[in-house]
């Protein structure tokens, strides 16, 4: 008689096992674990102790708003809340119906309207009914994602909702001539976290079509539209990105018509621009050679046309490969913004440093200042990475 | 019965196609009309700069660079003051530029290496401390990571110089930068110096041979060993040759306002140096941790199972198959320092960047120092690309 014996999964281990297997698993990762002990235990308190105790943080609490919107008008923010309201509900209802990595744009949109609604600030630096916009701001965006799973929304709909609320959040921001309820604001007024964004979300989108069109260039068998895309791609991905925005400041003007003044914030937005495109191309370029050449020659056998395989066939194809490299190119040149303000544009972290130059108060806490910008850039950095990781390991992004 | 076409109206080999679908017309008219393209847009920007350049007397020439510069540099590997020439002063900038690059990648390396590994260890708490190491440095920008170290750290943190923070070695921080202690060759020490540089290199052919020797025979020619006694015994020849004091140690000397002797590092330089090795570091750790991953645990137990011991597998298995994944990222990573090393222009260390812009300033002419600049980081990329392509090369034809 045979007995069939009972399979289980194996139990997970409990803490002391945990601890034998990970922690002190041989004498050398024992001393090891003891070593890191003591080194965490002294940091972690130490930091703690000097955040809570001895950092001063008033240049940061004092100016809150300024870090954030820069210069621009106090009475007209309400229009930047309204572009942001509008954003907010696009990425919810986006996040319904795209998921991916509109999910993991708009979690991190979440966490960051929640870790701003805490951040400590005098009251003037910061009122109560921002805090509570900011606080509100995360349930409208989990609304539309709930409204958008129960009643589906074609997804051409959507992009003509975003090129339409994008283009009315330029204009808002902008202001009309001659209005009266939206009059013009300065683009010089305008910084901080606002502008950093738009020359992120600028970059990228615009960069995007020339990219595209830059790696077919390369691709091309024209000999001409071939080797003027590779100069292009390698010259620009072979300087540093600083000398390009310093192009942009010094140069452009110069080779514009002397009636045509471009504002600094446009002449970065372009250098930004350019750099990023040839960065795209290279991304791009990985994608086209990844879709196998059968797609092609199936794509001729059944009739169509060498523009119409590319924009048919091979681009849907390549582009979906690379939706991944360009999210982390997105971070990147989310970081790289920062360049910017060695041409004087105000974005985040030129601010701070024109806050620290303002007051001969604050000379001695320029650590607290650039941690607390550097803590900006890493909460949106780090939860963009790691949402858009998870979720492409959970839908296969990137895979077939 | 029933008719079918003959094989020339198929082909439509009867009519002439039209051009405008002549593939061959097609092909040169698009190469025409994207160079006319490219040539008329540039013909449009360089007319109107010169244009501009005719009305603001401004020179395109690079006749101004043997003129004297004017201008101090705050540091400079080769000996260099104000009368010195543009062209001269802008070497100096090349040359701090690869001091810095040269230190910082040798340093990022093994401190990189260094994380990479310990985010491969088996120790939970270890393995977690590199992870958050490498996110916290991954995440936030060089520039602001820069700025906290210079500005946070260097000229505000940092003591005074009679109260210098002292460190074993010693090792002195304070506001005016780090000085250490420092090994000197003695006048008569240099047949030691001599003798060091033949036992690296008759250690490096015996190696290579013997071990050709034993692969090829299969006799043991104790190659590690041979080489190990000649990189000893050699130098020891060489210091009894020196008199046996070949080198001695410079140990700075606190003075009232500065150190004597030993070796200073500006804080410039040093918080530069902190920056980018810290923040390459965290790139290289993922660099390395993903090359040793990629070798797969079939090829360690493979080699287990032939009866190799583990030292032979990690030299002979793991270590050959990794680097080739491990190096073609890593040496665009030293790339990427070099580029990044523009940056230090924010905190003014003055490489090739920083000296360039101080050169637009004092000559007044953006447009030929821009492009000088640009053309020497070019040519540091197409170099390091160079040298990426060969040893594509090489590892593809170990490949087959």
């Amino acid at each position: 008689m045979t007995t069939t014996e009972e399979i289980r999964p194996p139990e997970p281990p409990g803490p002391i096992t945990w601890i034998k297997q990970n922690l002190v698993n041989s004498w050398f990762n024992g001393i090891l674990t003891v070593i890191s002990l003591v080194v965490v235990y002294y940091v972690v308190v130490g930091s703690i102790r000097w955040a809570f105790v001895s950092a001063d943080w008033s240049p940061v609490t004092e100016n809150l708003l300024l870090y954030l919107i820069g210069q621009y008008p106090r009475g007209e923010v309400w229009r930047i809340g309204l572009s942001l309201t509008m954003v907010s509900i696009l990425f919810g209802f986006s996040w319904g119906l795209w998921r991916g990595i509109m999910q993991a744009f708009s979690l991190t949109l979440i966490v960051s309207f929640l870790v701003l609604a805490v951040l400590p600030a005098t009251p003037t630096a910061f009122p109560l009914s921002m805090r509570l916009f900011a606080l509100a701001n995360p349930g409208l965006i989990l609304i539309s994602y709930l409204i958008s799973r129960r009643w589906k929304i074609p997804a051409r709909v959507m992009i003509s909702a975003w090129l339409i609320s994008l283009t009315a959040s330029i204009i808002l921001l902008r202001g009309l001539g001659r209005s009266e309820l939206i009059p013009p604001v300065e683009v010089n007024l305008w910084g901080g976290l606002v502008v950093t964004f738009l020359l992120a979300v600028g970059g990228i989108t615009i960069s995007f079509p020339i990219g595209v069109l830059l790696a077919l260039g390369r691709r091309s068998s024209l000999p001409v539209v071939s080797i003027f895309s590779t100069f292009f791609i390698e010259t620009i991905r072979g300087v540093p990105l600083i000398t390009i925005l310093f192009m942009g400041s010094l140069i452009v003007p110069l080779f514009l018509p002397s009636e045509m003044r471009v504002d600094r914030l446009i002449r970065a937005l372009v250098g930004m621009i350019i750099f990023s495109a040839a960065y795209m191309a290279e991304n791009v370029r990985g994608g086209l050679q990844a879709i196998p050449e059968g797609q092609v020659e199936a794509a001729q056998a059944i009739g169509l046309s060498k523009f119409h395989t590319t924009l048919l066939i091979v681009l849907p194809q390549a582009l979906r490969l690379v939706i991944p490299t360009i999210v982390g190119q997105f971070i990147s040149l989310f970081k790289d913004t920062t360049l910017a303000s060695g041409v004087a544009v105000l974005e985040l972290l030129q601010i701070a440093r024109s806050i620290l130059q303002s007051n001969p108060e604050y000379l001695g806490q320029q650590f607290e200042v650039y941690l607390f910008v550097a803590a900006i850039f890493w909460i949106f950095s780090y939860s963009m990475s790691t949402t858009s990781r998870k979720i492409e390991v959970s839908l296969g992004v990137g895979e077939r | 019965m029933t008719s079918h076409p003959r094989a020339d109206q198929v082909t439509g080999a009867g009519q002439a196609i039209p051009f405008w679908r002549d593939e061959r017309v097609l092909r040169v008219a698009a190469q025409v009309v994207s160079a006319v393209l490219v040539v008329g847009f540039l013909y449009w920007g360089i007319s109107n700069f010169l244009k501009a350049a005719d009305q603001r007397g401004l020179s395109l020439g690079f006749s101004f660079l043997k003129q004297s510069a004017g201008f101090p540099i705050g540091e400079y590997v080769v000996p260099y003051d104000p009368s010195q020439s543009f062209l001269y002063a802008f070497l100096v900038g090349i040359l701090n530029t690869l001091k810095v690059a040269v230190i910082g990648i040798l340093l990022a390396t093994i401190f990189g290496l260094f994380i990479g590994l310990a985010r491969l260890s088996s120790n939970w708490l270890v393995n977690h401390i590199a992870l958050a190491y490498i996110e916290a440095h991954r995440n936030i920008p060089l520039l602001v990571l820069l700025l906290l170290w210079y500005r946070g750290v260097f000229t505000t943190r940092l003591p005074s110089v009679a109260n210098s923070v002292t460190w074993p070695g010693p090792i002195y921080l304070n506001q005016r930068g780090v000085t250490m202690v420092w090994p000197r060759l003695n006048p008569n020490g240099t047949p030691f110096l001599v003798s060091v540089i033949v036992a690296i290199l008759a250690a490096l052919i015996v190696y290579k041979i013997l071990e050709y020797i034993q692969v090829t025979r299969g006799r043991s020619t104790y190659f590690g060993l041979v080489a190990l006694v000649i990189l000893l015994a050699v130098p020891a020849l060489g210091w009894f040759l020196a008199g046996g004091d070949p080198i001695y140690w410079d140990v700075p000397i606190q003075k009232r306002f500065n150190f004597v002797g030993g070796i200073s590092l500006t804080p410039e330089f040093a918080a530069l140096l902190i920056g980018l090795v810290t923040y390459t570091a965290a790139f290289i750790a993922e660099v390395v941790r993903a090359g040793i991953q990629a070798v797969s645990r079939g090829q360690v137990e493979a080699a287990l199972a032939v009866g190799l011991s583990y030292r032979q597998i990690l030299r002979l298995v793991v270590l050959p198959q990794a680097l080739r994944v491990i190096i073609p990222p890593l040496i665009s990573q030293y790339l990427n320092l070099t580029k990044n090393s523009s940056l230090a222009f924010f905190i003014g260390y003055p490489e090739l960047f920083a000296v360039g812009r101080i050169m637009t300033n004092q000559a007044g002419r953006a447009v030929p120092v821009i492009a000088m600049v640009m053309a020497t980081y070019l040519s540091m990329s197409l170099f390091t690309s160079l040298i990426l392509n060969v040893y594509n090369r090489r590892i593809q034809f170990v490949e087959k």
